[in-house]
């Protein structure tokens, strides 16, 4: 290809090209610490009659990001500006004309010579060609029995399908992904949780790796990609689409429900710009599909989704401007929030989002300090200059099968967060008690499942307990680590990793705060570093006066690329909080094979300071400076239902006319009665019944109904591809 | 309790009938309140109606009503201001085969007899009509241009907010429980929260009428059954009219399906054998059978994206006529249940002619209308086009 284009100058950042006026896309990662780069067979297709180049085997939304642009076309009812938001098959945001017929861009793989172009306003029903249709042969719907159904191939699914598999039960497991792992396939960071139970101290997409081999070593158990539920329907029968063409209907013997979880939103001005969207889907754009879907992001939400998404951005080099939390305290895992603010990502509690702004792409987003009863403070409005806003402010359970399932009679399991709003331990270890729970429903015998398991559950989980002040160690000899880890949290790899057993914690409850004892029979701190490197949290240093007493060299773990720092660079440490202590050198950046991509990074820092280092600042503290001044944006443009474009103000309205039924405000105003099926709106008209002060208990939902997800006729019909007769003029 | 409130007429059931009826009810300036078992305006049946209006019937009662109905539907929003989505887009019915052209062909010389709009026009002229017609086989197929289609969440919550306006009254979430009868004459009508006088009561609950009518002691020959019906994404205009197919196969008696003003293709079917009974919960049949058939007939639907899917109830009667009268054995209780489906397209114009018969201002047409749907008619015969 000759003159790959940028769509996106403000954003393209990047090399000129040789030609004259063009710009080099560099929307794509091309390095990253923890995630391979793989090499992909280069393919082009076209936008808008300009070629484009992008990698075989990729979407069609992250090619077209990659190449720069972020507005996938207009909506038919407003003119508002359209683009990526769910990345996940779930809404149709992303749609856009491939070949003249319209697909949801981030479902859709790339194929060469593909022609492209934004979907503006309604697309065209595609022509067929009759002759060719004449000629298909539709093919009856199969019905499959399987003793068990289990929708999701996440951590929960999986787990459930091995402990099933174990046992011989025919197992089928369908997800509507191109490989499972659910969103441990998104997760470059170390787990938490126990190291017994469910793989603490393994990244993410290493666990996925590893239930996936196990799970597919069972004869017992098939697995569907790219297939979707639809539906679960009255004959207790549940509506697929197979690999994403074919649909076929599944009448299991037991349900189980490991959907997962689906992200909340918000409402403000501008919350609808091409450029805001869920950490999810950004993790899925990063990780996943290695693409740079942004320069310069702010995040809303300070739980562990939202500063695990800011750490994921500055492996992927992307700066992260800023992080507001309405709460005063972050509700993550004190050691996220913290690993995060020494990196150098100014981090705002008690702050809102007041708007985000922009006219056809995000430049800035508004926020200010909010009082105790959540209300902005006036006066203390703020911008930032940013292209993303990502919005982490929780997660629902994907439950609407599971409900349906229980509501005809047809035997249900849930576990992980499709049950309930947990991390991704709880997933794997709920999956493997449900996958028991469901054996034994169906008369295997598999003895008692010990109450130790449950008790396991419940702890893996929970909510971040208790904080207790730091204590520096006071010692300035010999070696040994240093814990910054103050607040209680399901999680023990460190226990298990120490050569002489010095890490200790209460073994009845993975919960509780680690300590280091010092020596043990008579052995004390060899200085191996290996609990530097297993924690997940990013939270153990290791101090050794050995060889200066006055400048004693710091173990840190670090994990951005190894050549990003070498021996010589000067770099700011900081305490746990991420407050600046000084300057020091840096000594040696060592990688070890069995550190597992953590990069360790020695300094020699002051004596006074050195048992209280805890990281090294990576990006800089301009990236975080506010704008001169307060951007206010006049338009009315909070929407609360997107797919229809229904705003706040219009709901409002209803709801002070006395509304409760929320079938009279969809009937009224459209709202939840688009492509996505009410997964976006409904909780944000919830929201607005509460901010109107009109307990729950007055307000009726709206019924959910099949499909799922939007299916084209044809599927239904038993049509394939291969008889698609389409007309691609 | 006592009845602390009083109506001249208490309507049950706030639906495609009874809403239209307390507009009328309330334009004439009586005092109106509906009581509905749902907590808003339409959530029974109504909101379940895919949205089609036509006045080419072959009796002479549903046509006078239709008619009036789409002169309701189609100047609503230059009345009023509330928009409907009402479109004329025409209803067509098909013929692929001897036995649908000689039905429709049949049925054209009532409905012409009765002055309406509607002609057969032959394939090549067909195909005009709908260009994206499987032209393999085709006869023809009957078009009547002035038939159209309306949303029916938009239009009930129209008739119902204007309603409002002129007085009416609505009670949501409340259960009719009983009637207060005195000397054969119906007084008022009692809920699971209260009681409320009336000089008049209707019955307009749809499927749930034969119900209604048992607590008065009176039995009302009408029993529902259910037909899915789905929406699709909107796509760009590609079709005009609303489209029938009545070829019987196995699984459904015939079809129907239209373009709506936002672009929604909205289908129906209707299941043979009949599916009796309340359920209205969805089935994994539906969609294979209706799609296989919709794709056949129109090709280009293929494409098209299903949304979402849902079962609505038809309150059928013997002979497929709805039952609209005074009951002889209970002086001041009206029925206008067993719309068989037609509720929607019905309302407004039977709203007009119930408020007349309330007002004893009925003339000789209504009494023409009301002799076709009377409850103590002899229920024999079969409605051609249900």
């Amino acid at each position: 290809m000759k003159n790959p284009i940028c769509y996106n100058k403000r954003l393209c950042r990047g090399r000129p090209s040789k030609a004259e006026g063009e710009w080099l896309p560099v929307y794509r990662i091309e390095q990253h610490p923890i995630l391979p780069i793989p090499a992909r067979k280069s393919i082009s297709f076209s936008w808008k009659g300009r070629p484009v180049e992008a990698f075989e085997g990729e979407t069609l939304s992250s090619a077209l990001i990659a190449a720069g642009v972020r507005v996938f076309g207009h909506h038919a009812k407003d003119g508002a500006a359209q683009g990526i938001f769910c990345a996940n098959g779930q809404c149709a945001q992303c749609l856009v004309l491939a070949d003249g017929i319209p697909v949801k861009s981030c479902m859709e793989l790339v194929r060469p010579g593909v022609r492209a172009e934004p979907a503006e306003g309604l697309p065209e029903l595609p022509r067929v060609d009759a002759a060719a249709l004449a000629a298909a042969k539709p093919r009856p719907i199969e019905t499959l029995r399987v003793p068990v159904l289990i929708i999701g191939g996440g951590p929960a699914g999986l787990s459930a399908g091995i402990e099933l598999g174990k046992r011989g039960v025919e197992t089928l497991i369908i997800d509507d992904k191109h490989r499972l792992g659910g969103k441990l396939v998104l997760q470059t960071h170390r787990f938490f949780g126990s190291i017994d139970a469910v793989y603490a101290g393994t990244r993410g997409i290493d666990i996925a790796t590893r239930l996936e081999n196990e799970v597919r070593s069972f004869p017992h158990v098939r697995v569907w990609l790219q297939s979707a539920a639809l539906a679960v329907y009255s004959d207790k029968t549940v509506g697929v689409l197979v690999e994403g063409r074919r649909y076929a209907l599944v009448k299991p013997d037991v349900l189980l429900t490991t959907a997962g979880a689906r992200e909340k939103n918000l409402a403000f001005p501008g919350n609808t710009l091409p450029g805001v969207y869920g950490a999810g889907a950004f993790q899925t754009l990063v990780n996943r599909d290695l693409v740079k879907p942004t320069g310069r992001l702010f995040i809303v939400g300070g739980g562990n989704v939202g500063l695990i998404a800011g750490y994921h951005a500055l492996q992927a080099g992307i700066s992260v401007v800023g992080l507001v939390e309405i709460l005063p305290e972050c509700g993550g895992y004190k050691v996220h929030r913290d690993k995060l603010a020494r990196l150098g990502v100014p981090i705002y509690t008690s702050h809102t989002v007041l708007s985000v702004n922009g006219e056809d792409a995000v430049v800035s987003v508004t926020v200010a300090r909010v009082d105790e009863k959540f209300k902005s403070v006036p006066g203390t409005e703020r911008s930032f200059d940013c292209d993303t806003v990502l919005i982490a402010v929780g997660l629902d359970p994907v439950n609407e099968f599971h409900e349906k399932a229980r509501e005809f009679g047809l035997p249900a399991f849930a576990a992980g967060d499709a049950e309930e709003i947990a991390e991704a331990s709880a997933a794997i270890f709920s999956g493997k008690i449900r996958g028991l729970e469901v054996a034994r429903a169906l008369g295997h015998d598999i003895g008692e499942i010990s109450p130790d398991w449950y008790r396991t559950a419940d702890i893996l989980k929970s909510h971040p307990g208790k904080t207790t002040p730091e204590r520096t160690p006071a010692e300035a000899t010999g070696v040994f680590p240093v814990i910054h880890c103050h607040q209680e949290i399901p999680c023990d790899p460190c226990t298990g990793v120490c050569p002489n057993d010095l890490i200790e914690m209460d073994e009845t409850d993975i919960r509780l705060l680690p300590s280091f004892v010092g020596e043990k029979g008579g052995k004390g701190c060899t200085g191996c570093e290996k609990c530097v490197a297993i924690c997940p949290g990013l939270a153990i240093t290791l101090v050794d006066f050995r060889k200066d007493l006055d400048f004693p060299t710091v173990a840190i773990p670090f994990e951005f690329l190894k050549d990003s720092l070498k021996a010589g660079d000067t770099v700011t440490v900081e305490d746990t909080q991420g407050n600046a202590l000084g300057r020091v050198e840096v000594g040696a950046v060592k990688a070890i094979k069995t550190n597992d991509r953590t990069v360790i990074v020695k300094v020699r820092a002051p004596r006074e300071y050195a048992n209280k280092i805890a990281g090294i600042r990576v990006q800089p503290a301009e990236v975080g400076e506010p704008l001169g001044r307060y951007v206010e944006r006049t338009a009315e443009d909070t929407i609360i239902c997107r797919c229809e474009r229904v705003t706040a103000g219009a709901i409002r309205k209803l709801i002070r006319d006395g509304v409760r039924d929320i079938n009279e405000i969809k009937a009224v105003t459209r709202a939840s009665m688009g492509s996505c099926g009410a997964k976006t709106c409904t909780p944000l008209i919830h929201r607005l019944f509460r901010e109107e002060g009109v307990p729950e208990a007055e307000i009726v939902d709206q019924p959910k109904r099949p499909l799922f997800l939007e299916v084209p006729l044809g599927v239904f019909a038993g049509l394939g591809e291969e008889d698609n007769g389409l007309d691609r003029e | 309790m006592t009845a602390n409130r009083s109506y001249d007429v208490v309507i049950v059931g706030a639906g495609s009938v009874g809403a239209p009826a307390a507009l009328s009810l309330a334009e004439a300036g009586l005092r109106v309140l509906v009581i509905d078992q749902y907590p808003s305006v339409g959530q029974g049946s109504n909101k379940r109606a895919i949205g089609g209006l036509r006045a080419t019937h072959s009796d002479p009662a549903k046509i006078r009503l239709c008619l009036r109905s789409l002169e309701v539907f189609s100047t609503w929003e230059e009345r009023f201001g509330d928009k409907i989505e009402w479109r004329k887009g025409g209803y067509s019915f098909v013929a692929y085969r001897g036995e649908e052209e000689r039905t429709l062909k049949e049925l054209l010389v009532v409905q012409k007899k009765y002055g309406l709009n509607i002609d057969w026009l032959d394939r090549q002229a067909f195909l005009e009509v709908i260009p994206d017609l499987n032209p393999e086989g085709l006869i023809g197929g009957t078009f009547s241009p002035d038939d159209g289609h309306a949303s029916p969440l938009l239009a009930i919550h129209a008739f119902y907010s204007r309603a409002k306006k002129l007085g009416a009254e609505f009670l949501f979430n409340e259960k009719v429980t009983g009637y207060d009868i005195d000397g054969g004459r119906v007084r008022g009508v009692r809920t699971d929260k209260g009681k409320y006088g009336a000089a008049v009561v209707i019955n307009a609950a749809g499927p749930w009428g034969m119900e209604m009518a048992a607590l008065a002691g009176i039995d009302v020959p009408v029993r529902p059954d259910s037909h899915e019906g789905a929406v699709t994404e909107a796509v760009a205009r590609f079709l005009e009219p609303m489209v029938v197919d009545i070829r019987p196969v196995a699984g459904s008696a015939n079809y129907y399906f239209y373009q709506h003003d936002t672009g929604q293709v909205i289908f129906c079917i209707t299941p043979s054998p009949s599916i009796w009974g309340l359920d209205v919960r969805e089935t994994s049949s539906f969609l294979p059978m209706v799609a296989r058939r919709m794709v056949d007939l129109i090709p280009r639907l293929r494409n098209l994206r299903v949304r979402r899917t849902w079962r609505g109830l038809y309150p059928m009667t013997p002979d497929g006529f709805p039952i609209v009268g005074w009951t002889h054995d209970l002086e001041s209780y009206m029925l206008a249940v067993g719309m068989c489906g037609q509720g929607f397209m019905l309302g407004p114009g039977l709203g007009e002619l119930m408020a007349r018969m309330v007002l004893g201002k009925t003339d000789e047409k209504d009494r023409e209308t009301l002799s076709y749907l009377s409850p103590y008619r002899e229920f024999v015969g079969q409605e051609k086009l249900k």
